[in-house]
């Protein structure tokens, strides 16, 4: 085998010969762009805005902090009672429909929340289908009756409920199954009913997991701009829009923008505590089969009404109602400038899926070849967007590119005698760096699931069968992440579809995307007109869902199996 | 026979620390070694320097005469020709089963490709899974695979990192030696890392008895297990224990249970305090034997029963007996020291090897 005798070669063992030296630095830097929006932000409340602030703090920043906080209470009784209730009667429970509901308790997430909004105004105002037919059934006119105003404080509660309790069902769920055999079995062999067993066992050890959900859902509602601007609901996203466009001041609502953020931080931090912890409740290795109460008689009927109302009223209603409109309006709705404005949107979404894609990759391996202290920080921060409401992304991206772009257009004017206008402000760039800000969160926590099913003895197996880490990465890697990458694609598009306040605020003049036609339609009150443009939103939403719901069902195959 | 393996002085080091220190050993070509221990003892550190996924940081690692391992130098894996079975396995799952053989016979032409995986489908005995994914296979099935796409490319050298460690306990010894057949039957040199000495005694020529990051001996199962050249060796390897005596002349020893002899001078001089190991094997059920002991514990194994014994000192030894002889807890019983191979250690001097 002499024909073998390579030279010896020095040694950098395991891989890539020198990348020490610039990934580190690297990653630090893109982490530290990526945080730039929040540190802009954060960096203004030690700027003084005078009377601006001063003013707000007199007359609306109270209403702001207390509407926001009546808003989180609202969907936090909502989603606590939805997402646990179904959670617990679907993994423990048998009941006709069951397995159905298992994974259709998920639609409501393809649904945005200033979609599901419009969607109620139509059906349930004045002069919408079921106010008429109640008169036409009863002859009554106006102020004969009473009935619930959908555009206010309590009708946007439930609102951002119906379409955010799976996040809150997904997680209890999982610890529902996570701990079903030991513990419960014990239970019931003490004595203890099914019921008691549930508030005595199951819900506490449950508990961490379900307040883990709980803050997801929380984090969405303090970020809604859509539904509380259509309903007039005065809060911090609206404030700061209101801030920005109506009294012109950027220091005061980037100091508003701080004070959200302030809210968001206790928010993850309960989330991080609680995932922490749920994992020491996690009282059974491996999922086994679980034995449900069977259900019968009127308990079935029960638990079927219960899981039906949230996917009734979260999806099939605001749907059917879309669909009904863009049915009415199909023959002038799909025009030209429609398909131009799903051309543009699909563009504008899938760039910026695939660069996040990018960017992931790029922070998952510099992670996994070079975990140091620095490293590691650096790509945990980058992750941290995805709490950021995009109201503050938009102004903490807006600041700094403005301000460089006067900066370039001053240097440009005074050493060459030509105004560069704006380069960066009010163009694509701005709006794909926000969208990155906000959703490379999702685009890197798949990845690196992806990346952490690949052990690193694969990587040696490669090796030691002659293949270099370039060969290693080709075909070892990169077959076996295709999923994973598939699945980042898919979520960071379909999240960019739905974004609403970061592209209002981002978007180059006359650029528009399905979400903000949609919303603009809905300003303007055409709500049958806004239904196409929210129907697409709605159909693509669900592609991440049908994900979901496909590891859902294998999870449990494998269970029976 | 040719040398294959030469491991020479070699450390390795993390942060200053040494985790393997100054280790030689030799492997000839087709012959298999092993690397035993308890678990932290550098063995598998040591593998991966051999591999090349593990700078040295003294001493060198010659393959086939060619150096591949030194300070500052490290042969990249991939240009050693080395094979590993690792200890998950690591079988590529996007892979099917002959996909996975195959994938290191780079530069083959299709037909040798597809020869040599049918050889060692066969060889392996996997011929009717050929067309399957790892997960839809058993473990045993899995360590098949893996050893085959190890063995395909015909490595200059196959190691095997604890290759049996997430068998049944019962599995590993049949497995064990199945393996060596394969690798007799093909002429591989091969290292193999374990912390099971029935595993080791099963599979390989010669073994390595790691610990802290030292070789204590090196020698055959039989050598290690009758002849430990150290106390920590002797109390790694099988059971036994230590019963005090004293030296009478070069070859005989002088105990509670009477004088013992080994076949060979130990060395000492007379009147010298020493400990004896004691093997199970070495204390024999007599009962015309003056000397007693009672019995304090037992253990049935099937074919015999091990007793623990306490003698009229007080100090407690190991005894095997058939097991159609059955003697209850208390009973006196009568046995005979009969040590083939005297094993001395001075007392207070800790683990000097006192013979050859």
């Amino acid at each position: 085998m002499s024909e073998l005798a390579a030279p010896v070669v020095a040694a950098p063992i395991p891989s890539a010969a020198g990348g020490r030296v610039w990934w580190g630095p690297g990653i630090a830097t893109l982490a530290l762009l990526l945080s730039l929006p929040v540190l802009v932000v954060v960096g203004f409340l030690f700027v003084p805005s005078g009377e601006v602030w001063q003013h707000l703090a007199d007359t609306v920043l109270a209403d702001y902090v207390s509407n926001s906080l009546l808003l989180m209470a609202g969907v936090a009784v909502g989603t606590l009672i939805g997402g646990v209730g179904t959670a617990w009667l679907t993994s423990m429970c048998r009941f006709p429909g069951r397995g159905v509901f298992e994974w259709a308790l998920l639609l409501p997430m393809a649904m945005p929340a200033y979609i599901i909004a419009y969607t109620y105004t139509g059906l349930l105002d004045f002069a919408g289908p079921v106010q008429t037919m109640l008169r036409a059934a009863t002859g009554w006119v106006y102020g004969d009756y009473w009935f619930p105003q959908v555009r206010s404080l309590p009708g946007a509660a439930v609102m951002l409920a119906l379409v955010l309790y799976p996040y809150v069902y997904l997680l209890a769920r999982a610890a529902f199954l996570g701990q079903s055999l030991c513990v419960l079995d014990v239970s019931r062999t003490l004595g203890n009913g099914p019921w008691r067993t549930f508030f005595t066992v199951a819900l506490p050890l449950a508990r961490p997991a379900i307040v883990a959900g709980l803050s997801l859902a929380l984090m969405e509602t303090l970020a809604d701009y859509g539904t509380v601007q259509y309903f007039g609901v005065a809060t911090f996203t609206t404030g700061i829009f209101r801030t920005w466009f109506g009294l012109g001041s950027a220091p005061a609502a980037a100091q508003l923008s701080a004070v959200l953020l302030g809210f968001v931080l206790v928010l993850i931090l309960v989330e991080r505590l609680s995932r922490r912890r749920a994992r020491y409740h996690h009282t059974s290795q491996r999922e086994q089969a679980i034995q449900r109460f069977r259900l019968g008689g009127w308990r079935a009927l029960g638990a079927f009404g219960f899981c039906l109302v949230p996917v009734l009223f979260g999806f099939v209603v605001p749907a059917g109602q879309l669909a009904w409109w863009a049915a009415t309006i199909a023959h002038t709705a799909y025009d030209a400038a429609f398909f131009t404005l799903v051309q543009h949107t699909l563009a504008l979404a899938a760039g910026t899926a695939l660069l996040a894609l990018l960017l992931a990759l790029l922070l998952g391996y510099g992670r996994r070849l070079y975990p140091s202290l620095a490293v590691r920080a650096s790509v945990r921060t980058a992750g941290l967007g995805y709490a950021v409401p995009g109201t503050v992304i938009a102004i903490g991206v807006l600041i700094p590119f403005a301000w460089l772009d006067h900066g370039i257009d001053a240097w440009m004017q005074a050493t060459l005698g030509v105004s560069t206008g704006l380069l960066l402000s009010g163009t694509l760039v701005a709006l794909v760096f926000a969208y990155l800000v906000r959703f490379l969160a999702v685009a890197l926590q798949t990845v690196e699931a992806g990346l952490g099913k690949i052990r690193p003895s694969m990587d040696e197996a490669g090796r030691s069968l002659g293949y270099r880490p370039g060969e290693v990465l080709r075909r070892v890697h990169i077959p076996m992440l295709r999923g994973s990458l598939l699945t980042a694609l898919l979520l960071v598009f379909v999240d960019v579809l739905k974004e609403l306040p970061a592209t209002l605020v981002l978007r180059p003049f006359n650029f528009n995307t399905l979400a903000v036609r949609a919303y603009e339609l809905a300003a303007d009150e055409r709500l049958a007109d806004c239904a196409p443009a929210a129907l697409t939103i709605v159909l693509a939403g669900l592609l991440p869902v049908i994900l979901l719901s496909r590891s859902i069902t294998r999870s449990r195959d494998a269970d029976t199996a | 026979m040719p040398t294959q393996l030469e491991v020479r002085d070699v450390t390795i080091a993390y942060g200053g620390r040494p985790v393997v220190a100054e280790v030689s050993f030799v492997l000839e070509q087709g012959a298999i070694g092993c690397l035993l221990g308890p678990s932290g003892c550098g063995k598998t550190t040591l593998l991966r320097a051999i591999a090349g996924f593990e700078p040295v940081s003294a001493g060198e690692i010659r393959l086939q005469g060619r150096r591949v391992s030194a300070p500052g130098e490290t042969l990249a894996p991939e240009r050693r020709r080395v094979g590993m079975v690792f200890q998950d396995f690591a079988l590529f799952p996007h892979l099917s089963v002959e996909r996975n053989i195959a994938f290191g016979l780079r530069g083959a032409s299709r037909a040798e490709r597809r020869a040599r995986v049918a050889e060692l489908l066969d060889l392996v005995g996997m011929k009717d899974a050929a067309r399957r994914y790892p997960h839809q296979l058993s473990g045993g099935m899995q360590q098949r695979v893996a050893l085959a796409r190890a063995m395909a490319p015909r490595p200059e050298i196959l190691l095997l990192d604890e290759p049996f460690s997430s068998m049944d306990t019962e599995l590993r010894e049949g497995l064990a030696r199945e393996v060596r057949d394969l690798l007799k039957a093909d002429g591989i040199t091969a290292v193999l890392v374990t912390h099971d000495q029935l595993e080791a005694f099963a599979m390989a020529d010669q073994i390595a008895v790691l610990g802290d990051g030292r070789v204590h001996q090196w020698g055959t199962g039989f050598g290690l297990y009758h002849e430990p050249a150290n106390r920590f060796v002797a109390d790694f390897i099988g059971q036994g224990v230590l019963l005090p005596g004293t030296v009478v002349d070069e070859l005989r020893v002088k105990t509670e249970l009477g004088r013992v002899a080994g076949a060979k001078p130990h060395g000492l001089a007379t009147g010298q305090a020493v400990e004896v190991l004691i093997r199970p094997d070495d204390m024999l059920y007599d009962e015309s034997s003056p000397r007693r002991a009672s019995v304090v514990a037992r253990a049935f194994r099937g074919a015999e029963y091990l007793y623990t014994l306490r003698l009229a000192s007080g100090t407690q030894v190991l005894c095997l007996v058939p097991s159609h002889h059955q003697h209850a807890l208390g009973d006196d019983i009568g046995v005979r020291l009969e040590a083939e191979h005297l094993v001395v250690f001075p007392v207070g001097a800790d683990g000097s090897p006192t013979r050859v």
